[in-house]
């Protein structure tokens, strides 16, 4: 839209309230009680701190208006009074319980933890998002999924942009789901506004939240503590589904994590895993070490020329696989499965001039995974 | 208020050149620091810290010196000396705020965070993430023993630790009765007292110093050694640091009163130093109480 | 020692040195927040042009101009700059400018030392603005630094942020002391303490304040520093420690500090309206008393900004009310102001339509911050552009606001010029037409649902990010008429009188304008 098109639809936004449908200026009620809870809460206050202002401002008004000097007005002689102090020091302390109660029960509600239906982990990566069902053999990483291109400015941008993710947590409709919060490196912070759920996942300890949607749909939200370089570009998407669905989910992703077990003792070529490898490179390590493997200096190493791709490749596979404590640089042993692990490790000893002619094999790690 | 007029100083050079060093020294300690563990130590920055603390201590010397002749010429009023006592005394609570951040963290680690991470309290369940960690003070076993060692042993309060409380304690009693014959005007007794505080408390660095050489090479409690070291070095730390500052204070005031600077109504810089002194006594009670017996 | 008892004539009654020497080497109380209003413009200047690099990246979705890296470190200078370099010190220039004249006093307590606790605050800001070109570039951890961010994943030149934030703290702890040491001393006769001013008044217990936090500040940054290059673990849960423990002891200070920047402001309106209302400020005992409660319970609210890293239940209570409470106070300010313009004989120079503006739009970012203060809605709100809104409302038509009430107010006096009411007037109205535009849209995303400290931003967003992004363009460039303004008052020969307002009580007012280089050297006797 271009800058009059904006003002335009500005001036259409205040004349028609009709407009209001496509522009979101409040909260959203969201789809839980806690959600709904929320929203009235908000509103309530909002109308209260709008009701003292009409009444401040509209004094504060009326004197401008006719108390000036250009009227006539001669100032009169009091400074001094007791009981409208009292007063309005008072009236403001109950209109503050007025607003605490309601906000007391909802917190308490909150709080109100009791046994849910389903435990999951959710653990904060730079920057990206695990989820791990306690209980059920699964485990998966959720990650952007909006193109580069998009990002760059150099295609359309689509409809969820931004707020679109490779792997969505998915969860049952109607249950009671808590979720373990914690984090692999820095602070981030799971928030669905749809949920109200906003809690911080910290490294080394797990905070805990629940919530109970009421109705089958795709929520989105986005990390909400400035975690670094890429705090922008870790959306949130929690797909709701009804009890069978979610089953039918359970059973697909328990398939096709044999089906990946399988592929890793297969044998790829050095062209097949290149191919692979930049697929996931781009995925995975661009974010740091950036496409053309140049790093950042100062914050990622470039892993063009470096000299581990070209050293024996031990060093380099375990620092893939390991990460490096106390840096950026994590632990892809879990992220990744063997292919992709050895089809990166490929990849990265083998482009932008690397060229070691190294080829790592999936059973290689596999074994080293075991 | 008083109708006296008050001094108020012409030029002076020393602000600015002190911020130039502390400027020099700043950049110096921010690359050097910056560059331990790498190949090479910044010789640059090595250097532009030792320039700026040489030049820091130099100014403040010289500053000094210039209030201390205005004093003895008798430009300061007692108005003047009212400046003073609020100044010193907004300083030291300055000073009583920045233990207190320490004490705090140590507090929080203590009551909260340690427990939690063991399994207790409302957010007990992190202990999921450190299986087999339990929460102990002082905490010999820490989350990650790999990356933080835990101490293997503590120190005992009930020896050197004791022994510096009795060194502080009697040092404040000592720099008490120096005022005293202050007032008194019975200059060798002030020299004698305040002889007695300043050895006191050279005998406590010195202690301290031995104290931590143990706690290295021994105990195996160094800064590394979890939060408990963390916590335990960073406020013994700073109350040595502060004890060895106000020894050299101590000293300066020694001097002055064998030049005769003081007399029995004047003596405001005595009394600031044995201000300081008897703050940095009370902080280290509270470390003998909460870093070392509880 | 005889000598001691007498008091020597030290009053000469010279002007001001010659050259250069005149700046550095200064005891003077006017020279030096002469130097605090000109570094804290130039700051003001400089952290509005990363606000407006930062609008700019925003006035559109997807990445346009700057990597994301940059942006966060854009996002962190400005806080930083705006907050310590900005604001602080251009209250601290005013208090240096107004307090003695405004208690009688000849300088501030201690000259000496006033002239070092302001030459410091170049050398501390040259040292952080010169990490931007560092390798591994500026602080990027947002103004707020939480570790392990600020720790283990921080770039090299966070070494130089904390000795930077150190030398600050060294210079706002000396200027503080020397403010209270001032007004507690040397008041003239007769000046009791429930005849100040109220701009000393909540000067005194804003350095109270800074004296109370800004070490705590140190011992954060000294912590991390511990943290990340002598293997301690504070901030580690591996060794025991725990991120959340930086955020308790940073908003111990952060709170506060943000009340910091708010006091003198009230102080400096509650100057201007009985000014410009020909008036007695109404409630003068009850708006001492409410600064001071506000001081207090700024010390108990601090875990406000942390109610989603949770807390237990009965943490999230206590602050959640102790928080609440704060309206109550600041209620009463507000109301006394409107009192006092109440039946008074109005006109509205340009400190007074700032003056207003404040007290409406502070009033408006204050309902917001009682709207965070809520602990439940604040998951809501918390770490969205809602909490951008609220805090640039108090912030900007707040804090600046009050300062370019004051320096309008107080300009004649220091220059002895009138400045050009028409330029003022024109300067006012762009910047609270556009600091509306700018920030009003903010609550509107916020709500809707945009994090902050984010370069880009999903679709919804598109539309007020826009109107967000011209109007901080509008805002800014008006600041160029407050350039030329001050500087057409310093250089047109406007001549006017001691008294300068018609309405103006008061010491500052009694000397002649612009206020001669010593004033006050005998102490005149208040009645
Ligand atoms: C000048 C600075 C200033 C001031 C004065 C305030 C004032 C207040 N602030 Fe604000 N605040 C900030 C600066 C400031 N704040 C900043 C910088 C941040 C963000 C930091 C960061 O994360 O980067 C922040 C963030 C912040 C948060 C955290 C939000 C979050 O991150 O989730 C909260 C939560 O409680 C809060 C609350 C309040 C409250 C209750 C007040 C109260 O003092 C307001 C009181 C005033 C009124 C209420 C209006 C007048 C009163 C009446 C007319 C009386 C009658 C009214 C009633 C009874 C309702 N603030
Ligand atoms: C007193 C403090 C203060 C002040 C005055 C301001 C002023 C402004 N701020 Fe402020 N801001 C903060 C304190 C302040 N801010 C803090 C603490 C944060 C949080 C940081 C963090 O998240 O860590 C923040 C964050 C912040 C953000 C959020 C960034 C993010 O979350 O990623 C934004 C975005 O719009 C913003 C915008 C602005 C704008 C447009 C102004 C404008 O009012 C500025 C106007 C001034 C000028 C523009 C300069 C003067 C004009 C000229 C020099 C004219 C010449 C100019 C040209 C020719 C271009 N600020
Ligand atoms: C969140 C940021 C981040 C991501 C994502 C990331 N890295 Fe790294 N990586 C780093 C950092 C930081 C280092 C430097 C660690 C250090 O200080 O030694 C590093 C170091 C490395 C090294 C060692 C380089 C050397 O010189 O020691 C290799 C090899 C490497 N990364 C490969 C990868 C691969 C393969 C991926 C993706 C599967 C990846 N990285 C993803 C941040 C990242
Ligand atoms: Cu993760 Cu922000
Ligand atoms: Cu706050």
């Amino acid at each position: 839209m271009t800058l009059i098109g904006r003002g335009l639809a500005l001036l259409g936004l205040i004349l028609s309230p009709s407009a209001y449908a496509e522009w979101q200026v409040n909260l959203m009620p969201g789809v839980t009680e806690i959600s709904r809870a929320v929203y009235d809460l908000h509103m309530t206050i909002f109308w209260i701190c709008v009701a003292i202002g009409v009444v401040v401002f509209g004094i504060m008004l009326y004197s401008i208006i006719n108390h000036r000097k250009s009227r006539g007005a001669k100032a009169h002689n009091f400074h001094e009074n007791t009981l409208v102090e009292i007063i309005w020091t008072i009236v403001p302390f109950f209109i503050l319980i007025g607003m605490a109660v309601p906000a007391t029960a909802t917190l308490i509600k909150m709080y109100d933890k009791g046994e849910a239906e389903l435990d999951i982990q959710v653990t904060g990566f730079q920057w990206k998002w695990r989820y791990h069902y306690l209980g059920e053999d699964i485990d998966f990483f959720s990650s952007l999924s909006t193109p580069r291109e998009q990002i760059a400015n150099e295609s359309e941008k689509g409809e969820h942009y931004l707020l679109e993710v490779d792997n969505p947590l998915v969860i049952p409709v109607g249950k009671k789901v808590r979720l373990l919060l914690t984090s692999n490196d820095v602070i981030h912070s799971w928030w669905v506004p749809g949920l109200a759920v906003k809690k911080d996942a910290i490294p080394g300890f797990i905070n805990e939240a629940w919530t109970v949607v009421t109705e089958p749909g795709i929520y989105r939200g986005q990390c909400a503590e400035l975690c670094g370089k890429d705090h922008g570009f870790m959306p949130i998407v929690v797909d709701v589904r009804s009890e069978e669905d979610y089953k039918l989910w359970l059973a697909e992703m328990k398939q096709a994590k044999a089906q990946a077990s399988d592929a890793a003792t297969q044998d790829w070529t050095l062209a097949d895993l290149m191919e692979k490898g930049e697929e996931v490179y781009n995925r995975t390590c661009a974010a740091c070490h950036q496409v053309t493997g140049e790093g950042i200096p100062g914050a990622f190493p470039a892993l063009k020329n470096n000299p581990i791709m070209v050293a024996e490749p031990s060093a380099h596979i375990d620092v893939v696989l390991n990460g490096k404590a106390g840096t950026a640089m994590q632990a892809f042993r879990d992220q990744l499965d063997a292919v992709e692990l050895a089809a990166v490790i490929t990849y990265e000893r083998n482009a932008w001039g690397n060229n070691s002619g190294d080829l790592v094999t999936p059973a290689q790690i596999s074994k080293l995974k075991q | 208020m008083s109708t006296q007029s008050y001094y108020v100083p012409h030029q002076s050079r020393w602000p600015i050149l002190a911020s130039l060093s502390l400027f020099l020294m700043a950049i110096g300690a921010g690359g050097y620091i910056n560059s331990l563990g790498k190949e090479e130590v910044s010789g640059f920055s090595g250097f532009s810290l030792l320039i700026g603390a040489l030049f820091l201590a130099a100014i403040l010397v010289g500053w000094f010196r210039n209030v201390i002749k205005e004093s003895m010429a008798g430009m300061y009023s007692d108005q003047m000396d009212k400046s003073f006592r609020w100044g010193m005394s907004w300083f030291i609570f300055s000073e009583v705020m920045f233990f207190a951040a320490f004490f705090g963290a140590l507090f929080y680690v203590r009551n909260l965070a340690v427990p939690w991470l063991g399994g207790e309290g409302e957010k007990g369940i992190s202990n999921m993430l450190w299986q087999g960690f339990e929460a102990q003070w002082p905490l010999m076993s820490t989350p990650d023993m790999e990356t933080f060692p835990g101490p293997k042993e503590i120190i005992d309060p009930w020896h050197i630790p004791l022994l510096n409380t009795v060194l502080l304690l009697s040092s404040s009693v000592t720099v008490t009765l120096a005022h005293h014959a202050l007032r008194k005007n019975k200059r060798d007794a002030i020299v004698i007292w305040l002889a007695a505080t300043i050895l006191l408390g050279a005998v406590f660095v010195y202690f301290q110093a031995e104290e931590y050489v143990v706690a290295y090479e021994e105990l195996g409690l160094t800064l590394h050694a979890g939060i408990y070291g963390a916590t335990f070095f960073i406020l013994t730390g700073f109350h040595g640091l502060h004890v060895t500052l106000g020894t050299f204070m101590l000293l300066v005031i020694w001097v002055r009163v064998m030049r005769g600077h003081f007399n029995p109504d004047h003596h405001f810089g005595f009394e600031a130093v044995s201000w300081y002194w008897h703050f940095v006594d009370v902080v280290w009670v509270g470390l003998f109480l909460f870093v070392y017996i509880l | 020692m005889g000598t001691l008892e007498q008091t020597v004539e030290t009053e000469e009654h010279h002007g001001p040195a010659r050259g250069i020497t005149r700046w550095l080497y200064t005891t003077n109380h006017k020279d030096i927040g002469t130097m605090y209003l000109w570094f804290s413009l130039i700051m003001f200047l400089l952290g509005g042009c990363m606000a407006l690099s930062i609008r700019a990246e925003l006035f559109q979705p997807g990445l346009q101009l700057m990597a994301p890296n940059f942006f966060n470190q854009m996002t962190t200078m400005h806080g930083l700059i705006m907050v310590f370099g900005a604001v602080m010190p251009a209250f601290v220039g005013l208090a240096n400018w107004m307090v003695p004249l405004m208690i009688g006093a000849p300088d501030m307590a201690l000259p000496r030392m006033n002239n070092w606790s302001f030459w410091i605050l170049p050398f501390a800001f040259s040292m952080m603005v010169s990490t931007l070109f560092m390798e591994g570039g500026a602080p990027n951890f947002g103004w707020t630094f939480y570790a392990p961010l600020s720790t283990t994943y921080a770039p090299p030149s966070v070494t130089f942020f904390i000795f930077a934030v150190h030398m600050m703290g060294i210079s706002s702890i000396m200027g503080a002391i020397n403010i209270i040491a001032t007004i507690l001393n040397l008041r003239a006769p007769g000046m009791t303490m429930m005849k100040l001013p109220l701009f000393v008044w909540t000067w005194l217990i804003t350095a109270f304040l800074l004296i109370a936090v800004m070490p705590v500040l140190a011992g954060v940054v000294t912590m991390m520093l511990m943290d990340i290059h002598f293997g301690t673990s504070f901030f580690n849960a591996a060794g025991g420690g725990d991120p959340v423990l930086f955020q308790h002891v940073f908003w111990f200070f952060g709170h506060p500090e943000v009340y910091i920047m708010i006091l003198p402001a009230f102080g400096i309106v509650s100057q201007i309206i009985p000014t410009f209302a020909r008036k007695k400020l109404f409630g003068y005992a009850s708006m001492v008393y409410a600064t001071a409660s506000i001081a207090f319970l700024s010390f108990i609210v601090w875990a406000h900004h942390m109610f989603t890293v949770g807390m237990p239940l009965a943490g999230e209570l206590f602050f959640m009310f102790s928080t609440m409470l704060i309206a109550v106070p600041t209620g009463v300010k507000v109301f006394n102001w409107v009192a006092t313009m109440f039946r008074g004989s109005m006109t509205f120079e340009t400190p007074m339509l700032f003056a207003l503006a404040f007290v409406v739009l502070f009033t408006i970012g204050g309902f917001s911050g009682l709207m965070l203060a809520i602990a439940p809605a604040d998951f809501q709100y918390h770490d969205t552009y809602f909490v951008v809104a609220h805090f640039h409302y108090v912030l900007v038509p707040g804090a600046v606001f009050s300062i370019m009430a004051g320096v309008y107010y107080w300009l004649p006096k220091w220059t002895g010029n009138m400045y050009h009411e028409g330029m003022g007037k024109l300067h006012f109205w762009l910047s609270f037409i556009g600091v509306n535009i700018t920030f009003f849209p903010m609550h509107f995303v916020g709500l809707a649902g945009m994090p902050r400290r984010i370069p880009d931003y999903a679709l919804q967003f598109a539309d007020f990010n826009a109107v967000a992004s011209v109007g901080a363009f509008i805002f800014g460039l008006s600041q160029l008429l407050l350039v030329y303004n001050v500087i057409q008052c310093i250089r047109v020969k406007r001549h006017t009188t001691a008294q300068v307002w018609e309405g103006a009580e008061g010491l500052e007012w009694t000397v002649p304008s612009p206020a001669p280089y010593h004033t006050f050297a005998q102490p005149p006797l208040v009645k």
